[in-house]
């Protein structure tokens, strides 16, 4: 009893922790109809600049527990300065062209950004383990496990309430809805398409960030983080349905829980079974579970 | 309609290339060993991309081809290149005609996706079997090609002859299969696959013989860069192999056969020379290479070079 309460709970903490990374960029390509590869370089610059911030913090002697709004400064900031720079740089001069090759042009601010990465904190990884260490230990059944996990569930549960509040009941969300069904007639019906681009490109770059930053103080931030994570929150949007925020919660919690019953039981299969349920899923609903069914034009 | 050069173009390569084969310096023939293993992984790319696919998931053919033949080498203790070669190929081809049957049914995003998430699940499981050396990978020997044994220091220059010897074959092979029926409809199923069935041309059945015919050169590309290198690892098969694919291919273009292995040449080129002396900047110069290309190149560097001829 006791293991599968572990298990599931293992399997929740992960989940959380793909669904801020899936929720940002299944948002991203709802509106905008980019799958954005450079999500990846902006969980990891969320990582490096909170782990320079809230180690700053620290390291002037004020109160410990600032360090986690610090966490929260640094992917609000990293989202402010890289989601208009990345949109208003590279993206807006690109839009129209295929879906796959805004793919590959957001492959190639991936690479970019890698490097710059390097370039700015050099290759030595960073250390922030006092948010993690911090709030000490609890206890399921005789297993012990950091308070911080908590802390990841209830932010990710936070966001996705906030998320869909924001998109179902206020008035800028209802504009997005109608940017996503119909772009040119929201725009010939006065809605300012450019700006809404704009908004949800730096609302995900936040996001991605902010899932960075808050998994900082759980490992140490070195180069190439951001790659890993990149394949494994395209499972998870794809699993749920590109464009569908219900989707990528329930993606993520799949996802989450099968790897988390691989660790437990066949730790061999951990990589395998992420990708696995991916194509199981895409050979069951082609087009992942939660996608609105698309006319074809001839 | 200008006349056809691509024969003399590609006899006057492979001429040249097996020229370098016997007397270019060893790390000139490697380099140009592993470009041309990328390029045959390239040339198989370009033929999906011809059909208006683009897979980010290349990287489980090149990663079959390449731990397919060095198995051969190291646990069946057949190290003869030729039947190496001929695993990695034929291993490939088998599960593209198996994983083909249900990718062919995907397009755009989607397809990528889904290769790029059996090209994880390869990775995934080569990165767990302690038995193939984990994240190592391990190291292979050959020591003959089609029952001829092989001196030390000879058989990297044997096995590139042998490379650009397949480059020839394939290429021309793949020239004429091109301009053939089936070619053209591969670019009318980019244009508008829809009219193509109506016109009454099977789309899934030209998709899934051109998946297949990509994964089997992908495995070709994986067995002679196996054989150049003597190692294989798990990275073979990673997203980031299959990502690097896709931008030699764009490099290139899709304009030609020979296209592939050009653009390949001046991708280890100048990976080379960037190792050597800006390493921490050379995946931003890839990048903005890219960037560069699609806005400013849409057809490749292919189309520089028919500028310059017409």
């Amino acid at each position: 009893m006791s293991t599968a309460l572990a298990v599931l709970f293992d399997g929740v903490v992960y989940s959380s922790w793909l669904f801020l990374m899936a929720a940002g960029l299944t948002l991203i390509y709802g509106v905008m109809k980019i799958l954005n590869i450079a999500h990846g370089s902006l969980y990891a610059l969320g990582g490096y600049t909170a782990a320079t911030i809230a180690g700053a913090w620290l390291a002037a002697g004020h109160a410990a527990v600032g360090s986690y709004a610090m966490l929260l400064v640094a992917a609000l900031l990293v989202g402010a300065v890289m989601g208009p720079l990345l949109e208003r740089g590279l993206l807006k001069w690109m839009y129209g062209k295929d879906e796959v090759v805004l793919l590959l042009i957001t492959y190639a601010a991936f690479l970019i950004l890698e490097d710059a990465i390097k370039l700015v904190w050099g290759v030595e990884s960073k250390l922030l383990p006092e948010p993690y260490s911090l709030p000490g230990n609890f206890r399921i059944g005789t297993l012990a496990y950091p308070v911080y996990n908590l802390v990841l569930i209830a932010v990710a549960v936070v966001v996705g309430l906030a998320l869909a509040w924001a998109l179902y009941r206020t008035r800028q969300g209802k504009l997005l809805l109608a940017v996503i069904h119909d772009r040119e007639m929201s725009a010939a019906m006065g809605i300012n398409v450019d700006r809404v681009y704009l908004a949800t490109f730096t609302v995900g770059a936040m996001l991605a960030a902010l899932g960075g930053a808050l998994t900082a103080p759980m490992i140490s931030v070195s180069p190439g983080i951001g790659v890993e994570v990149i394949v494994l929150s395209f499972a998870v949007v794809v699993v749920g349905g590109l464009g569908s925020l219900g989707g990528a919660a329930i993606g993520a919690l799949m996802v989450g829980i099968v790897r988390s019953l691989a660790v437990r039981y066949w730790p061999e299969a951990e990589l395998f079974t992420i990708y696995f349920v991916m194509a199981l899923v895409l050979i069951a609903r082609p087009k992942g579970l939660f996608s609105p069914p698309e006319a074809r034009k001839i | 309609m200008s006349r056809d050069r691509t024969a003399a173009a590609l006899a006057v390569t492979c001429a040249l290339l097996l020229a370098a084969a016997a007397i270019a310096p060893q790390w000139l023939v490697f380099l140009l060993a592993l470009a041309l293993a990328k390029g045959l992984v390239v040339l198989g790319l370009v033929l999906l991309m011809r059909t208006g696919l683009v897979s980010f998931g290349q990287g489980l053919y090149f990663g079959l081809g390449a731990y397919a033949s060095a198995l051969l080498a190291n646990r069946a203790g057949l190290a003869d290149a030729a039947l190496m070669i001929v695993a990695g190929t034929v291993c490939a081809a088998a599960v593209a005609a198996v994983l083909g049957l249900l990718l062919a049914r995907y397009r755009e995003i989607f397809f990528a996706m889904l290769s790029l998430a059996f090209s994880m699940i390869l990775y995934g499981a080569l990165v767990k079997s302690s038995a193939l050396g984990s994240t190592d990978g391990f190291n292979l020997h050959a020591k003959a090609f089609a029952g001829v044994a092989l001196a030390a220091g000879v058989e990297r220059r044997v096995f590139f002859a042998v490379s650009v010897l397949a480059l020839l074959v394939v290429a021309w092979l793949l020239h004429r299969y091109l301009s053939s029926h089936w070619g053209r409809l591969s670019a009318a199923i980019r244009d508008n696959e829809l009219r193509v069935e109506y016109l009454g041309a099977s789309v899934y059945r030209v998709v899934y013989v051109n998946y297949v015919v990509a994964g089997a050169l992908a495995g070709m590309g994986g067995a002679f860069a196996a054989l150049a290198v003597g190692h294989v690892d798990p990275e073979t098969a990673y997203w980031t192999t299959s990502g690097e694919f896709v931008f030699i291919a764009i490099l290139g273009g899709t304009g030609n056969v020979l296209a592939p292995f050009l653009s390949a040449a001046i991708f280890e080129g100048l990976r080379t020379v960037a190792n050597q002396y800006a390493p921490n900047v050379w995946q931003m110069s890839l990048g903005v290479a890219m960037l560069a290309i699609i806005m400013f190149l849409p057809g490749g560097l292919w189309t520089l070079l028919r500028r310059r001829a017409a």
